[in-house]
C-alpha cells in the first residue's frame, strides 16, 4: 500500500493524542488550572492536528461532513462520530479542570472510553480490509490500541505504567510483524484463484493491461520499503520502546528525559506506521504479477 | 445508504469468455469512449502524450501465460472490470453513502456528488475495479453502462454495455445472472463459469468462462499425421564437414 504521509501522520499523532486524553480522563495525572491547560492543549494539538492531516488525502475535503452519515456500515464514518464525541466530552471535562478546579469524573471516564473507541475505529478501518491480508487480523487493533495507551502514558508522565505498557506494546508489535509476514500466503489468495486458470497449469502475468502506470499500481503496489524492512523494524522498536525505557529509567534531568522519551517514542511509532503501509500487500497486485 | 440490499430483483452482469477473447482491447477503448462523455465526470488522462502517460480506465485487459505440466504454454487474455458483487465490500466501507448497490438490478454505482474521494472503496475491492480519477478527485467505476441499457433513445441492439456491443470476438455477454433461464445463466451452466477470488467472499455477479482444451499442437510424429512437405523440411545440414567434422567425430569417440 502507498504510505500516504497524511494518513501516517494522522494515525500516529491522533493515536498519541487520544491516548493522552484517555489518561487525563481517568485522572492520571489529576491536574487543574494551568498545568491541566498545558496537558489538554498538547492532547488536542496531537488529536486534532492528526484529524486535519487526514483530510489532506481526500479528493473533495469540502464534502467531508457527509462522512458522518453512514455509521451503520462504515468504520470511517464511525471514526468520525467517535472522534467528535471524544473531543467534545473531553473539552467539557477539561474546561471543568482548567477553569473551575473541579473534576467531573463521570465525564472523564466517558471521555477516556470514547478516546480509546476512536483509536479502535481507526484501527478497524484497516482491519476490515480482507483485500490486505496483513491488516485483516486482530493484531491490528491490538497494535494500534497498545501503542496509543503506552504513548499516552509516556505523555501523561505515568512513568511506572509507561514502562510496563511500552514493553507490552513492543511485544504486541513484534507479534504483529511476525504474523503479518505470513498473512498473504495464509489468505489463500494467489494468482491461481485470481485468474481461476490454475487448473490448467502454472499461471504467470505475461503482459499488464497498459505500458504505463495507473492508480491501482500507485496506490496498492508499493515495494520500495520492503527492501529495508528488517532494518526499519529494528529502528522502530529501538525508538518506540527501548530508548524511551532507558530515558524513563535515568535518574537525572527528569523533565528533559521525559521530553526526549516522548519524541523518541513518536518517531518510533511513525516508523512503525510507515512500515504498516509500505509492507502491506493488496491482493490486486496479484493481477499484475506483483505484491 | 451504504448497507447492502438483502437481495436484488435482478442480477445484471457480464459473462466473459476467456476461450474466445483475442486480447484486442476494443472493449477497453469503447468503454473509455462511452464513459468519458456520458455518466459522471470524464475519465481523465495524465501526461497523455508525455514520457509517463496514465489514465482512468473502467475496464482493463491483462494477459497471462499458463504453462501446463506437459505441452505448449497457453496465452490467456483476461478482461477485468467491476464484477457487481452481491456482497460488495466497496459499498459498505463508504462513509458518505456515495457508493450503493441498486435493489432493482444489482448494479453497483457511485453518486459522484457525494464522493469525498477518500479511496477506501478502492482499498476494499480485491479486483482493482475502482479507480480514483486524478483530475476529478472522485471514484470511477464500471456502471454496466446504465445510461445505455435502459436508454430508449438508442436503437434496441445498442442497449447493452459498450464493451459487449463492441467485442468483435463475441467474448462478452450481458444479461440477468439472477434468472436461471436467461441466456447468460445457461451459458455459465454449460461452460462451467467461475467466480474470481471466491475465497474473498464477495460473491461476484460477473462470471468467467474458462478456456476450453486446445487442439493438438504436437508435430506429425506425435499425432501420426504425415505432411507431404515434411521430407523437404527436414534439416539439410547433417553435421560439420572437413577438419571440424574430424574434430567432432574424434571428440565423440573419447
Amino acid at each position: 500500500m502507498h504510505p500516504a504521509p497524511s494518513v501516517i501522520l494522522f494515525s500516529s499523532l491522533s493515536g498519541l493524542g487520544f491516548g493522552l486524553l484517555a489518561w487525563l480522563g481517568i485522572g492520571l495525572p489529576t491536574v487543574t488550572g494551568w498545568v491541566a491547560f498545558v496537558f489538554f492543549a498538547l492532547a488536542y494539538l496531537l488529536a486534532v492536528g492528526g484529524l486535519i492531516a487526514s483530510t489532506f488525502h481526500l479528493g473533495h475535503p469540502e464534502r467531508a461532513l457527509k462522512a458522518f452519515t453512514q455509521w451503520r456500515s462504515s468504520w470511517l464514518s464511525r471514526e468520525a462520530w467517535a472522534s467528535v464525541a471524544a473531543l467534545l466530552t473531553m473539552a467539557a471535562y477539561g474546561a471543568g479542570l482548567v477553569f473551575y478546579d473541579t473534576r467531573l469524573w463521570p465525564l472523564g471516564l466517558l471521555g477516556a472510553a470514547l478516546s480509546l473507541l476512536t483509536v479502535l475505529t481507526t484501527a478497524m478501518i484497516y482491519t476490515q480490509m480482507k483485500t490486505v491480508p496483513r491488516w485483516h487480523s486482530v493484531m491490528t487493533p491490538l497494535n494500534f490500541l497498545s501503542l496509543s495507551i503506552a504513548g499516552g502514558a509516556v505523555l501523561a508522565g505515568q512513568v511506572t505504567a509507561a514502562m510496563v505498557l511500552l514493553v507490552l506494546a513492543g511485544a504486541v508489535q513484534i507479534v504483529t510483524w511476525w504474523r503479518g509476514d505470513q498473512a498473504l500466503a495464509a489468505s489463500g489468495t494467489d494468482i491461481a484463484t485470481a485468474t481461476r486458470l490454475g487448473n490448467i497449469g502454472s499461471v504467470r502475468a505475461f503482459e499488464p493491461p497498459h505500458t504505463g502506470s495507473n492508480y491501482l499500481l500507485r496506490e496498492f503496489v508499493y515495494q520500495i520499503g520492503r527492501k529495508h524492512a528488517l532494518k526499519l523494524r529494528v529502528i522502530a522498536i529501538t525508538l518506540m520502546v527501548l530508548l524511551p525505557l532507558l530515558l524513563l529509567l535515568s535518574p537525572v534531568f527528569h523533565h528533559l528525559a521525559a521530553a526526549l522519551a516522548v519524541l523518541s517514542h513518536a518517531a518510533g511509532v511513525l516508523t512503525s506506521r510507515w512500515l504498516f503501509f509500505a509492507q502491506a500487500e493488496h491482493v490486486v497486485g496479484i493481477y499484475y504479477g506483483k505484491r | 445508504m451504504t448497507t447492502l440490499p438483502q437481495q436484488t430483483d435482478r442480477k445484471l452482469g457480464l459473462v466473459i469468455d476467456l476461450d474466445t477473447c483475442v486480447g484486442c482491447h476494443a472493449c477497453v477503448i469503447s468503454c473509455k469512449g462511452w464513459n468519458t462523455e456520458n455518466y459522471g465526470a470524464p475519465l481523465s488522462d495524465q501526461d497523455a502524450y508525455g514520457a509517463d502517460p496514465s489514465g482512468t480506465f473502467l475496464n482493463r485487459v491483462h494477459s497471462y501465460e499458463v504453462q501446463p505440466e506437459a505441452g505448449a504454454a497457453q496465452l490467456v487474455h483476461f478482461p477485468k472490470s467491476c464484477l457487481h458483487c452481491d456482497d460488495a465490500p466497496c459499498v459498505t466501507v463508504c462513509p458518505t453513502g456515495a457508493s450503493y448497490k441498486r435493489v432493482e438490478d444489482g448494479i453497483v454505482l457511485v453518486n459522484e456528488s457525494d464522493c469525498i474521494g477518500c479511496g477506501l472503496c478502492a482499498w476494499a475491492c480485491p479486483y482493482g475495479a475502482r479507480e480514483m480519477d486524478v483530475a476529478a478527485g472522485v471514484m470511477k467505476k464500471c456502471t454496466l453502462c446504465v445510461d445505455r441499457i435502459y436508454n430508449e433513445n438508442l436503437p434496441e441492439e445498442d442497449r447493452q454495455p459498450a464493451c459487449v456491443r463492441t467485442c468483435p470476438a463475441g467474448a462478452r455477454h450481458f444479461g440477468d445472472l439472477g434468472d436461471p433461464e436467461s441466456a447468460v445463466s445457461q451459458l455459465v451452466a454449460e461452460r462451467g463459469g467461475v467466480d474470481l477470488m471466491p475465497e474473498q467472499g464477495t460473491k461476484p455477479v460477473n462470471k468467467y468462462l474458462p478456456p476450453r482444451p486446445r487442439d493438438q499442437l504436437q508435430g506429425a510424429e506425435d499425432s501420426g499425421e504425415i505432411d507431404i512437405l515434411a521430407p523437404f523440411l527436414a534439416p539439410i545440414d547433417s553435421g560439420p564437414k572437413g577438419f571440424l567434422g574430424w574434430l567432432d567425430r574424434t571428440l565423440e569417440k573419447l
